[in-house]
């Protein structure tokens, strides 16, 4: 027994049979309601580890270990969130966000029963977001960035102990990206859960994480481990200080030799 | 504003008559004998004259097709879910489905005939066997094309495969589904008239089959106005009910 909640032991990763490696040996240990964030160059399998921490895909070596338990098949509880919104085009907002609340259980079958309280909770969720009174628009009638926070609380509704983003705030203007990276952070200091944040932005990763891992290009693996202590919440004034830049000075220099290499 | 929509309104009342005005000038001026090609107003009134008999085939036709038609849709759901949910189903049905609707399904009524007897029945099936193709590809594009982070966000909650396609997947496909009823239709009315020319004494097929051996040509015409009239009736309530139920995807006019 071990105290991490993720754990990913030797794990390599072959897409098929006799290709080439993916996921060159990694292992990578995540504490309960710690947050991570990956960085590497693109294509270098930082979704693929999202993946497989997940379930989503079988690690062709090695182990991957979730709340103390080998992950056989897909997780049944984990949030997701990518630079997709993904959000249903024929449901409203309100939904939308219940969507997990009709699928996980227990709440599937009380969902029925506890409708007004489920809906309540996602309206709290949604106005958290600042997306108050938008709980009846369709997703084409809101801004990508209110799409984006409207799938970040689909992703959190069924208050999920493991949360995975895929460059999730990827294709948001800087300004809505950033006012994201506090919604973000308010939600995760209300409830700590445990977050894999896949991205490319250093200034993400620095701004949001405990944890900074640095991937290799192809076949990724992991080359650098930061930890980050700048003090919470931070906040814009957070990334004009010294030790920011300097961390993500570091991180785009790591950045700069596997894209050389 | 207002002016401008009616006129949009009005458009496809006017090509329709411009077309009538256009035939009936063409076979005036030409001076085109009847038995080649009738003036409109020809077929029309020798229509009305025989209202009560088209009528009575056209409700045939409208019967056979519209059978055959539902028939399609229920096979043509069931198959395209198959189809559109397993690679393995695809790859074993896609070649059987291309071959057999490249086969002239007007070779199949005979047949048909031996196996049923004339009239309705083979009527009924030749219009399910050539309109249920359309439905199939479509339901199963509609399925086929989920997005991959979709359906990793639904399998990482757990979500089941009927989940999947019951939540996500076949309302993601009304779309393509209410597209498809569109081209159906108007193929069911084919496959239920070559049926009834070939092997019926009842039905529009068969009352154009007969009119033509005693060469009353504007009757034919008349039966064949019967038919477009409606195969359009037919088009026109798919479309209503295709915008009423879908209106997410058609979001550009939602007003419509």
């Amino acid at each position: 027994m071990s105290n991490s909640f993720v754990e990913l032991n030797n794990v390599r990763l072959r897409y098929n049979e006799g290709d080439e490696l993916a996921l060159e040996t990694t292992n990578l240990k995540i504490n309960k309601g710690e947050f991570i964030a990956v960085v590497g160059p693109s294509g270098c399998g930082k979704s693929s580890l999202l993946k497989l921490v997940s379930g989503l895909m079988p690690p062709s070596e090695g182990t991957v270990i979730v709340d103390n338990k080998e992950v056989a098949g897909p997780l049944k509880i984990v949030g997701m969130a990518f630079q997709n919104p993904t959000l249903l085009p024929w449901r409203t907002t309100l939904d939308n966000v219940l969507l997990p609340m009709e699928i996980v259980k227990p709440h599937r079958n009380l969902l029925r029963k506890n409708r007004a309280e489920y809906e309540d909770r996602a309206r709290k969720l949604l106005a958290s977001v600042g997306l108050e009174g938008h709980e009846d628009k369709y997703p084409w009638e809101l801004s990508g960035g209110m799409q984006q926070r409207a799938s970040l609380c689909r992703s959190l509704i069924h208050e999920p102990d493991l949360l995975m983003l895929d460059e999730p705030f990827a294709a948001l203007d800087a300004f809505t990206r950033e006012e994201l990276w506090d919604i973000l952070q308010n939600l995760w200091m209300v409830r700590p859960f445990t977050v894999i944040l896949v991205t490319h932005d250093l200034r993400e990763a620095a701004y949001l994480a405990d944890t900074i891992y640095v991937m290799s290009k192809r076949p990724g693996k992991i080359i650098a481990e930061r930890e980050n202590t700048l003090p919470r919440p931070r906040d814009q004034e957070t990334t004009f200080t010294q030790p920011f830049t300097d961390l993500v000075h570091d991180l785009r220099n790591h950045i700069r030799n596997v894209r050389a290499a | 504003m207002t002016k401008k929509k009616d006129f949009s309104k009005a458009t496809p009342w006017l090509s329709a008559i411009g077309l009538f005005v256009f035939w009936e000038l063409i076979v005036r001026i030409f001076n085109i004998p009847v038995y080649v090609l009738p003036t409109p107003s020809e077929s029309i009134i020798v229509g009305w004259e025989f209202r009560a008999a088209i009528w009575m085939h056209a409700m045939q036709t409208l019967y056979t097709t519209l059978a055959g038609f539902a028939i399609a849709v229920v096979f043509g759901v069931v198959l395209g879910a198959l189809v559109g949910s397993s690679k393995a189903i695809y790859d074993a049905a896609n070649p059987l489905l291309v071959g057999f609707n490249s086969v002239p399904k007007v070779a199949l009524v005979p047949v048909l005939v031996m196996w049923f007897g004339i009239g309705t029945a083979p009527a009924i099936i030749t219009a399910f066997l050539i309109s249920f193709f359309p439905i199939v590809v479509n339901v199963a594009t509609g399925l086929a094309t989920l997005e991959p982070e979709l359906r990793d966000v639904l399998r990482s909650l757990g979500a089941t495969r009927t989940d999947i396609l019951f939540k996500v997947g076949f309302p993601r496909a009304m779309p393509y589904f209410f597209a498809s009823l569109k081209v159906a239709i108007t193929l069911a009315f084919v496959g239920s008239v070559i049926s009834e020319t070939v092997a019926s004494n009842l039905g529009v097929g068969y009352l154009m089959l007969s009119a033509s051996s005693k060469f009353n040509m504007p009757l034919v015409f008349a039966g064949l106005l019967v038919i477009a009239v409606m195969g359009i009736a037919m088009y026109e309530m798919f479309n209503v009910i295709e915008r009423r139920s879908t209106r997410w995807a058609n979001r550009a006019n939602p007003t419509s």
